[in-house]
């Protein structure tokens, strides 16, 4: 006789803990539809995650923000490279999400994964070398010392991708966290499963509890409330694009309350398109999330 | 021992030649507004210097509109090389008209001369300068992939720093390839029609920049208008969330220069007559009219009583009055609504409990003055501790450990500066990673330069001005 096998409870990540959503809430998840069939099947109950799971988060990130931001450089990179080898090693597991999540042939998902993988590698190398590149010494006409360097801005709200469940998460996660800043993730609506599988690798790779946090369910919902967030620093509004619901100029908006940094979604005019995650990475959507500090001292004997 | 006073030493202003009214300077002509004419007045004598053109919607059109054209059929077809030349023309003829710009600046301004004399303008000339060298090496500058102009900017400047806020606007979107509407404010219009004239003397093409002169009401206009491909602002945080709000939903981009309410924290280790100079300075150049002003004293407290009493007596000597005088250290507020504001801000300030001290000197009797004030025993929650007096208003507070000292200059909204002062080095580059500001002087305060990015943290703003940071907001990069 055939095992019974034992389901996963999918649930969120907050604070490097694995809490349900406080609403009480779960909405169910398909896999993508595949041939004529309406619905794929049935995959999980995943939590949806609420207004006051968001607030949660926003603690959580903030309380991780010193830690993570005053870590070496030479530490988060390693931190960052760990959790490639951490997915690497749960290859099986995520291709299988990917798949269900997206419809993606065996070989496609196995594609993403490793593209997944390797953006972790390639972000974890920028970590002590961003500052290097987009800083130095200003040559002031004076007899000073003057420096600028690049710091983490802060906490960051992050509307994740909603069709690439775990490549375009990864592109949109890694540039946010590798500077040194902490952020609270939206995941996909409809493909949220390799988020909380990520989430998984990243407690398992000394990525402090913190620094990211991920919630589950509709960005329609909670993407407003880390808008107005007096305590978040910027908001990356990727995910807007193909979001139910979400007028991204409506959360830029709100974001001008505190004068949150505010990465639009890709497009021209209203419209937001997902970007092609397989694209090669540049600097911008790290530099979107820095501040440059200046720091002058006179010269003497 | 007998007291020397000093003799009056004014400037002459026979160097400037001022017309009766102004028009708008759209396509490299002065050509006449058709809103209302305002009057531009010197805050020293209230006395009328010159008529200004409030420039209505349709104005602004067309200063886009021109700005437009020339940025598609000459500004950006021309070579790098040649915009340079451009650049360092503007900036040869300002250092040749130097002394005319900075007699017009005190004059509109109210800014003691030797401050427009010495900072605004040379600096002024010297962005141009800077940013010239970069037009035709932008490809070296760290910006990503093939860095190209937005199109057209529109920037809007304060009344406190008139010409150098333009030519830290100006320089840097021309040298990257924009063209540019901008509007300076209000109250200080008059030294950046001058730098039309100067656009002309130097042939820049028509159109490349333009010139609008109004009110809140035409900022709006360039802030609105679907023409514009960038936004440059610097001025308050309030009208800035404003901007960012206008524009929020759109594709136009925007960098943000806006308040701040920086401390100046002096250690116990402090050279104590140096820390004074820089407090004097931080919170009394320019009339404390700088939004990176050090007007929050945080002041160990086993050294407090030393330094306010030695603050106090370097307060004393500073000379208010007539800002054409060479020796004046405190010219004029610069209008009546500004001087309203500082005058609620400080009795708010007794009427919280903080206690006020000012040095007593006579004020002229027309014009906007104000005495050099100090507040000790002030709290975290005054007013005067919070909000942004952009005056000369000093708030003492004190602290005991590095830790306190750190969390009280972050405890505000804003992060544009700080000034820390101790002869400890460790010290220094602990609390300068310490801090959220953008701009960071330790051991000096209120130091500026063409190389050195400036801007802010937080609700002080966001994008940087000045060196190879300040390139990056007035660029496209990538596919």
């Amino acid at each position: 006789m055939a095992r019974l096998d034992v389901k996963k409870t999918y649930k969120l990540y907050i604070g490097g803990k694995f809490p349900r959503s406080e609403s009480g809430r779960s909405y169910e998840v398909y896999a993508a539809a595949k041939g004529k069939a309406q619905k794929g099947t049935f995959l999980a109950n995943a939590a949806q995650g609420s207004r006051k799971d968001a607030r949660d988060a926003v603690v959580a990130a903030r309380a991780a923000l010193p830690g993570w931001a005053g870590a070496t450089a030479y530490n988060r990179g390693q931190v960052l490279y760990r959790v490639a080898e951490v997915m690497e090693s749960r290859r099986p597991q995520l291709v299988q999400e990917v798949r269900d999540a997206e419809g993606l042939t065996a070989a496609a998902a196995n594609s993403v994964v490793s593209q997944a993988i390797d953006r972790w590698v390639w972000y974890a190398g920028w970590s002590d070398k961003f500052v290097q590149v987009l800083g130095g010494l200003n040559p002031v006409a004076g007899p000073y010392f003057n420096i600028s360097a690049a710091e983490p801005t802060g906490v960051v709200a992050v509307l994740a991708p909603q069709e690439s469940s775990l490549l375009g998460l990864v592109s949109v996660i890694a540039p946010v966290i590798v500077s040194g800043n902490t952020c609270v993730v939206v995941t996909s609506a409809e493909r949220p499963l390799p988020a909380i599988t990520l989430a998984e690798c990243l407690a398992t790779s000394d990525v402090p509890g913190g620094v990211v946090n991920i919630i589950t369910g509709r960005a329609a919902e909670i993407a407003p409330w880390l808008a107005s967030h007096r305590d978040v620093n910027a908001i990356d509004l990727s995910g807007a694009a193909g979001a139910d619901g979400v007028d991204w100029g409506a959360l830029e908006e709100a974001s001008a309350d505190n004068l949150k940094r505010v990465l639009r979604p890709a497009g021209t005019g209203t419209a937001a398109v997902e970007p092609d995650w397989t694209d090669t990475p540049d600097l911008s959507r790290l530099q979107a999330f820095l501040e440059t500090k200046t720091v002058w001292h006179p010269k003497g004997r | 021992m007998p007291k020397f006073e000093y003799a009056p030493a004014p400037e002459s202003t026979s160097v400037v030649d001022l017309e009766t009214s102004y028009g708008l300077f759209i396509n490299g002509e002065f050509v006449d507004g058709h809103g209302e004419s305002f009057k531009s007045i010197s805050p020293s004598s209230e006395e009328v210097l010159a008529e200004v053109s409030e420039a209505t919607d349709a104005d602004v059109d067309a200063a886009v509109k021109a700005a437009r054209t020339a940025y598609t059929r000459v500004w950006s077809r021309m070579s790098g090389a040649d915009r340079g030349k451009y650049l360092y023309r503007i900036a040869r003829i300002l250092q040749e008209r130097a002394r005319e710009f900075a007699v017009l600046e005190s004059l509109d301004n109210g800014k003691p001369i030797k401050e427009s004399r010495d900072v605004d303008i040379p600096l002024a000339a010297a962005h141009f300068f800077y940013n010239a060298g970069w037009a035709d090496k932008l490809e070296y500058a760290s910006l990503g992939a093939n860095p190209r102009p937005h199109g057209v900017v529109g920037q809007v400047i304060p009344w406190n720093f008139p010409l150098l806020m333009l030519s830290w606007k100006i320089a840097p979107a021309l040298a990257t390839g924009n063209t540019v509407v901008l509007k300076p404010a209000e109250t200080t219009p008059l030294t950046a029609l001058l730098f039309a004239e100067v656009c002309q003397q130097a042939d820049l093409p028509p159109g490349v920049v333009n010139i609008v002169t109004g009110a809140g009401a035409t900022g709006q206009a360039i802030v609105d208008h679907p023409g514009i491909d960038k936004l440059a602002f610097t001025g308050s945080t309030g009208v800035g969330k404003m901007i960012a709000r206008s524009i929020a939903g759109t594709r136009k981009k925007a960098t943000l220069e806006l308040g701040g309410k920086a401390a100046n924290i002096v250690f116990d280790d402090a050279p104590i007559d140096q820390a004074v100079e820089g407090i004097v300075n931080g919170i009394f150049f320019n009339q404390g009219h700088v939004c990176c002003a050090g007007s929050r004293l945080l002041v160990q407290e086993s050294v407090a009583d030393e330094v306010t009493r030695r603050l106090k007596r370097r307060i004393g000597t500073l000379r208010v009055g007539d800002p054409l005088d060479k020796n004046t250290d405190i010219g004029a507020i610069n209008s009546r609504a500004q001087l309203d504001r500082i005058i609620a801000l400080t009795e708010a300030g007794e009427s919280e409990g903080a206690e006020r001290w000012d040095n007593g000197c006579e004020l002229p009797s027309s014009g906007f003055w104000f005495r050099p004030t100090v507040f000790t025993g002030v709290t975290q929650t005054h007013r005067i501790a919070q909000e942004e007096i952009f005056g000369p208003v000093l708030s003492v507070l004190t602290f005991r450990t590095p830790q306190e000292a750190v969390a009280k200059a972050n405890n505000t909204p804003y992060g544009l500066s700080a000034g820390i002062w101790t002869e400890k080095g460790s010290r220094i580059l602990w609390m300068a990673d310490q801090l959220k500001a953008g701009v960071v002087w330790a051991n000096t305060f209120n130091k500026f330069d063409p190389t050195s990015p400036f801007g802010g943290y937080k609700e002080s703003g966001y994008g940087r001005e000045g060196g190879r940071h300040g390139l990056e907001p007035y660029v496209r990069t990538g596919a």
